[in-house]
Parts: C-alpha cells; structure tokens; sequence
C-alpha cells in the first residue's frame, strides 16, 4: 500500500497543473498516468489557448468579458456563465504564467505572444507555438513537474476508485511494468485523465481517450453532465480522422465542396470558414449529405495552398507533416481531404469551478470534467485554457480541503478490498469460457456511436442506437481474457476499460435521446431549435448497478450578464 | 485478400516459463493505408493477445511508439508498410536498451538522465507582470530542440551511450541546448556542471547516429556541438573579457 496526501490520476495538462499548484503549497502529491505524462493527448492540440492579452495590433480593445460573452454564445448557452466569466479572467495570468515557465509562444515583433483568428471569436485571442501549442505546453509543465520533485507513478492504469463511508479515500492501479494491483490511499483525488472520444470509431483522440476516468467516477457515484454534447471537430483527415488545427483556417484556409465553392457563405456569411465548430461541422456533412462532397464521396477539401509554401512552413508545419505522412498529401501543393470527426467531450464529471464533484475527496478537471465552461459546443482554443485554469483551482481547492480535513487517515481495510475487488474481477474474466470478443464488441459500440449519435441525430435512429448500445452491454458479461501474464497486459486493460466505456456510450446516447431540442453540438432533425423554456439546464447521469443505461436528472444553468438569443454567425 | 507477413521479435524476461528471445511470425490483411502500428494492433486484437507495445496518439506526436522497424528506427504509427518496400515487416524494440516485454524497453534511465540536466526554465530575475518579451528572432532559435517528444530513438541509436552508460545522450543534451538558447533562461551556471564533461557533451564524438534516427528529423548533434562552443567561448570570455 503506498500512501499520498494528493493522487492526481492523469498526467496531462489538468493533472500536471493540479499537481504543480498542490505541490507549490507543500502537499505531498502523486502523478498516476497510464502513459508517461510527456506523452499525454494535451500534446496533440494544436491550434492554441484563448486569453485575452490584447496582443495583437488589431486587438487593442479586446477584454476578458468579450472573451467570456464569445464563449458563453458559442455554447449555445448552456455554459454557466460564473464559470466562463472566472476561467476567461483567469485565462491572461496563467498564460503569462506558462511563459515564465518557458512555454515557447510564438512571438509578434514587439517580443509579445503571438495570437491568432479562431471559429467563433470576436477577436485574434489564441495564443500559439506554431501548430504545436499543446506539445509545448504539455513539456513545460512536465518539466515544472521535474522541477518540483511531485512523484511520478508512470504507467499506471488506475483501475478503480477507493470509496469509504462516500468519502473517496484513493485509487487501484496496475503496474503495468511490475505486473499486479497495487492499492494507492490519499486524502483527495483529483481526475485528470480525459476524454471519451474513443467511444466513437471516428475520432481524433489519442487511442487512450477512453473516458475511463469518467467512467470510474460514476460507478463511484459521481454524476456525469452533459455527456450528450459531443463536438465534431470539422477538420479530421478523411482517412484517419487525424486532427487539422482549426488554426489553419484561421491562418486563412478555405473550405471547398466539389463545384469549388467556399460554401460556408451559405452557412455562415459573415465568419465563413471561422464560424464555431458545431455550424461548421454541420455544414460540412451537409454538403456532403447533399452530393457535394468531393466526387461525390464523403470528404470536402481544405484548401491552403493560396497561403503559400512560406506561411504555411511557418505557421502550419506540424498538420503539413500530418498531412503528408497520414494522407500523401502536401498541402503546399494539394487540397486535404477532410471530414468531420468526433473530437471532445464537452460533458464530463460534474463539478463546481474548484473542481470539486459530489463525492468528498474526489475532484475532477480538464476534459473528464464538466464545470461547464463550454456549454453545449466548445470553442477552439478554450479546452487548453480549460485544462490550466481549472487544474490550477482544483490544485488549489485540494489545499484547501486537507487543510480543513480532521481525519487524514484513509481505511486501510477498504483500500486492500477494493483491491481484492479488482483481482478477481481480472480472475474472472481470466477464468472465463465466454464466446464473446472483447474487440469486436468494441468495434461495434464505436460504430453504433459514429452512426448514429453523430452530428446530425434522429430520435428513430437514436432509440436504435440506445437499444443495440443495451445489447452490446449485455454480451460484456461473456468475454475471456487471451492472455493473463503480469507484465504490459494490454489484453487485460483493453478488456477491463471496455465496460467502462460502454456505459459512459449510454450516458451520451440516453441524455442525447432524452434531449428533445437542438442547442450546439446536439442537433436533431426531428427537433430543429432550440427549447429554452424546457432544455435551458444541464443533464446529469447516475449509475445505477445492475440496470443498463443511467438514471437522468437535471440541474439549472448559472445565468448571468449574457441574456439567450439566437446565435448567428 | 493480399497479406503481409510482420515479423516480430518477443521476450518476457521476466516469465520464468518463457524468458529467451525468439522471433514470431503473424499473417495480416493488407491494404495501402495500414501502419506498423494498425499491425501490431491486429495482432494483438486477432492473433495473440500476449504481444505488448506502447501507444498513444497514433499521430506521432507522443514519443510513444519507437521501435526498429525493418533495421531502422522509426515510430510504429507513422510508418506505412507500403512505404517498407516488401512483403515482410520485421518489427524490434528499440535496441541496446533493458527490456521490460516484447517490443517495451524500460526508459528509466533515458528520463533520469533527462531530469538530470534540470530541464526547466531557470530564472534568477524577478518575472515581469506579462510575458518576458523575446523576440521572433530569439524565439526561432528554439524551433528545432522544442520538437523532441523524447521517443528515445537517439539514445538508443547513440554508440557513446553504449559505450558510457553513463553518458546522458543526445535527448538530454538537446534539451540542456534547448533552454540554453531560451533568451528568458538564466541557468547556465547551474547547469554547466551537470553536462561540461566526459558524462555530457564531450563524450559525443558526432557519429550523428541520432540525427539519423530521429523521426522527427532533429539533429541533436548540432545543439551538442553548439554547446562545445559556447562553453570554450565561456572559458575565452572569462580569461580574456568579452571581445
């Protein structure tokens, strides 16, 4: 059993953040990531982080009330607006934070950090590193990390929470260089571990993106939010979904269907292609519903080449190697073929802008969490911002709360339980003649996600979807393990994640089926507009053992100085 | 359905029952866009759940997935079979390095020896309230080192490595180069003890083994031999004043 006052389980952005602030005020805090923490999917954004500095010539007047007005309207109000108001004032100082730490902004002549035009923003406000803002500032907090001392457990798939009396008193993980469970207790536990974008066969997550954190906090108890607001991001390559920073068509790349037009005009004519993410993605999978995709196939063109070799080089070297390594196309001098893919879990565990969740002692932050921030659709540029702000409250708030705690000695007895919970459930599964196989039963779950919660949703097609995701849950119960030797199992953890998984895919397709409007990225055909008088509030989605599926409840939206209205772009 | 065969080289130092190295040969379906590591994953998938490897972003920017690929150092995900040439893929974890299982090397000593070369930015002055200025012309010097996603390909490429275990390698070096060129770094004297010495810069002997492997085509010997300089011209500018 090993002991830490802090386990922070996840070794991105959020983790790294909460685990620096914690560290700063002297608590002896723990990294558990299932990758080395330098390794994270925070490293694969691309395009940059929101603050308003002002930077930019053009910018003069901008503020951080614009910054949070753009933000609350791009989610289609849904977001609370005290939690978008407090990140977007907190965005200017961390910024500046990360570059006294070292984070290598690109830079304007006068020696400030570069910002760059994003989808649904009034002004140039995304600060960047070329097309590789996220790797950058994943190091620096790495090396933060490094620099502090906090303790690194790397490769550590936590595979369990440890609840005692509902107070969250640590985690299980397996070692996966040693082999076995081994019992982590803390006083707190903050989650950091992500997004589900894996539940989707169409995604340009990491293939670690699998939700499990969110997964874990459920089964603890803690609800999920909002999981049915799913942002197609409208530029994955066509044959991998691989990311193309929304960067790019900031830096001034065109959309084009098959007759060569810039179609956004029809869409969106005052932004064009720099419209929020949700009407982009919708406009895209119309024209290729309609025919228009390029020869009639489903893709549309990114079309750069008009920016030229020098800019491109520049400003886009990162998706220029993407492009040519994942799809033998150079976009100096050839059009990308793209397609929208799923790219981020706007809800998540459901928390207060300190991180904290229902659960006493366990807190959430970054893509697993839902504050909410970015409402029912997220705007390019605020998840990085989202995974500091709020890693960096959550670090704080944990501070706090040990500081308060009277009783700082986790149950030992309950840690060795869940433990023992975790090794036979592995026996099982090992000792198990079920026919089923846990990959195919993965593939299909992804599938049904793509095809049928997927930018535009029926609610026909939806109940299809929630009645084979309730059949796929069923066949969970009759898979083996390959393989049961203790070191490196990826057929174990892959078998032990997919459950999780699963259910995480019903808190999106039950709250999206139940969701009867249209509001961001969750647009039905049957039910065009949106439904303030009946919708404008958060979804929340319990657990409930032994019943496929969750129980849905509500929880009222934080109004604020922004007043709903139709959003036009 | 055309094939391709993948050759893979597996050990489990660790199994009493199956520890010595060997060499395994699976069969999988073929088509032009299939990765090494779409592969890998087939077979883990399809054929035989034992196989280990590491994975993340399948986008080669993580680090993750270094490995020798037919003789060569390559990232699992960002290889095209069809570009291998062949209808063979001989597939090998990243040579000279401890092994933990099949194509999973133990990285311990590449990150100890990262964390060694204090790799943050070290500042002395106070901060400014905003950012520290530096301009385009400082902030390019930094567009090469930044990019390692410390794959470990150059280390275990590096023959002085082999020689000295405890030589830190050209990942650490580069990054000892990264924030030495850092307008905003003030750390030089702290860290030139850690690598002016026959364990850092001098025990390179620019073979440029690493600038072969690195997938990210870096070239970490240039940001050694950067050092070398820099640390004579320290020596001229201490003996002799600044001219």
């Amino acid at each position: 059993m090993i002991h830490h006052d802090l386990i922070v389980v996840g070794g991105g952005l959020a983790g790294l953040r909460a685990a620096v602030e914690a560290k700063r005020s002297g608590v002896d805090v723990a990294i558990l990531s299932q990758v080395h923490p330098g390794r994270s999917h925070s490293g694969a954004a691309q395009g940059g982080i929101n603050a308003a500095l002002a930077n930019d010539p053009g910018s003069g007047d901008d503020t951080w009330e614009k910054h949070a007005f753009d933000t609350v309207k791009g989610g289609d109000y849904l977001g609370d607006q005290d939690a978008v108001m407090q990140m977007t004032k907190d965005a200017i100082g961390v910024i500046y934070e990360m570059d006294h730490w070292g984070c290598p902004f690109s830079r304007y002549d006068d020696g400030r950090i570069a910002q760059r035009p994003f989808g649904g923003a009034g002004y140039p406000r995304t600060c960047y590193g070329a097309d590789k803002t996220g790797h950058y500032l994943l190091h620096t907090l790495v090396e933060q990390a490094y620099k502090l001392g906090i303790k690194l457990y790397v490769e550590q798939y936590v595979a369990k929470l440890t609840v005692h009396n509902g107070v969250c008193q640590g985690v299980v993980a397996y070692d996966m260089i040693r082999g076995g469970f081994e019992a982590f207790t803390a006083n707190a536990v903050v989650m950091a571990t992500g997004g589900a974008g894996r539940t989707y066969s169409n995604s340009t997550n990491a293939l670690i993106n699998t939700g499990g954190g969110m997964a874990l906090a459920y089964y603890a108890g803690a609800p999920l939010k909002d999981m049915e607001f799913v942002q197609f991001h409208p530029t994955g390559l066509y044959s991998t979904n691989i990311l193309m920073t929304e960067g790019a068509r900031g830096e001034g790349g065109y959309l084009i269907n098959d007759l060569g037009e810039r179609f956004m005009e029809r869409y969106a004519p005052k932004s064009m292609e720099l419209a929020p993410r949700d009407i982009t993605s919708r406009s895209i999978q119309t024209e290729i519903n309609e025919g228009r995709g390029i020869g009639g196939k489903g893709y549309v063109f990114l079309d750069l080449r008009h920016l030229g070799a020098e800019k491109i080089i520049e400003r886009l070297p990162g998706i220029r190697d993407l492009a040519i390594h994942f799809e033998g196309v150079d976009p100096i001098e050839a059009p990308i073929p793209i397609v929208p893919s799923q790219h981020y879990s706007m809800g998540g565990i459901d928390t207060d802008v300190n991180g904290a969740t229902a659960m006493p002692g366990l807190y959430a932050a970054g893509e697993c969490a839902c504050v909410s921030v970015h409402g029912a659709n997220r705007l390019g540029g605020n998840s990085l911002l989202e995974t500091i702000v709020f890693g960096r409250r959550a670090g704080a708030e944990v501070v706090r709360y040990l500081g308060d705690l009277k009783e700082k000695r986790p149950n030992a007895r309950s840690a060795f339980a869940a433990v023992q919970a975790m090794e036979a459930r592995v026996d099982d599964l090992g000792a198990s003649t079920g026919t089923e196989d846990a990959y195919t039963v993965r593939a299909e779950m992804a599938g049904v996600m793509k095809e049928h919660f997927g930018v535009f949703r029926d609610g026909i097609v939806m109940k299809e979807g929630v009645d084979r995701l309730m059949a796929i849950k069923e066949r969970c119960g009759m898979i083996g393990l390959r393989w049961t030797g203790s070191v490196f199992n990826l057929d174990m953890i892959r078998t032990v994640e997919l459950e999780g998984m699963i259910d995480v895919a019903l808190t999106i397709a039950v709250g999206a089926l139940a969701r009867t409007e249209s509001r961001g990225a969750h647009s039905r055909t049957d039910h065009c507009s949106r439904d303030d008088a009946n919708w404008l509030k958060h979804t929340l989605a319990y657990y409930q053992p032994g019943v496929a599926g969750p129980r849905l409840d509500a929880k009222p939206v934080t109004l604020g100085p922004f007043e709903p209205q139709e959003r036009k772009y | 359905m055309p094939t391709m065969t993948f050759r893979i080289r597996r050990q489990d130092p660790h199994s009493k029952r199956d520890p010595e190295p060997r060499w395994d040969e699976f069969t999988v379906p073929y088509e032009s866009s299939l990765t090494v590591l779409e592969g890998l994953f087939y077979i883990q998938e399809k054929l035989d759940g034992s196989l280990s490897f590491r994975y993340c972003c399948r986008a080669s920017v993580c680090g993750s997935c270094a490995m020798y690929i037919n003789g060569a150092y390559r990232l699992a995900c960002q290889t095209n079979v069809k570009h291998l040439g062949g209808d063979v893929v001989t597939v090998a974890p990243m040579p000279r390095l401890p092994l933990v299982k099949d194509l999973v090397c133990d990285m311990d000593d590449f990150f100890a020896k990262y964390e060694y070369i204090k790799p943050w930015l070290i500042r002395n002055s106070p901060d400014p309230e905003q950012e520290i200025r530096q301009s385009p012309k400082e902030r390019k010097k930094l567009d090469m080192p930044i990019d390692c996603i410390l794959c470990g390909c150059c280390y275990s490429s590096c023959p002085s490595v082999w020689g000295e275990e405890n030589y830190l390698g050209p990942a650490a070096l580069l990054k000892v180069h990264r924030f030495e060129v850092d307008s905003r770094d003030e750390g030089w004297k702290e860290r030139l003890p850690r690598w002016k010495n026959e364990r850092g810069v001098y025990r390179c002997h620019t073979i440029m083994n690493c600038v072969e492997a690195c997938p990210k085509e870096l070239n970490p010997t240039e940001g050694i031999q950067w050092l070398k300089l820099e640390a004579v011209h320290a020596v001229r500018r201490r003996l002799f004043g600044r001219s």
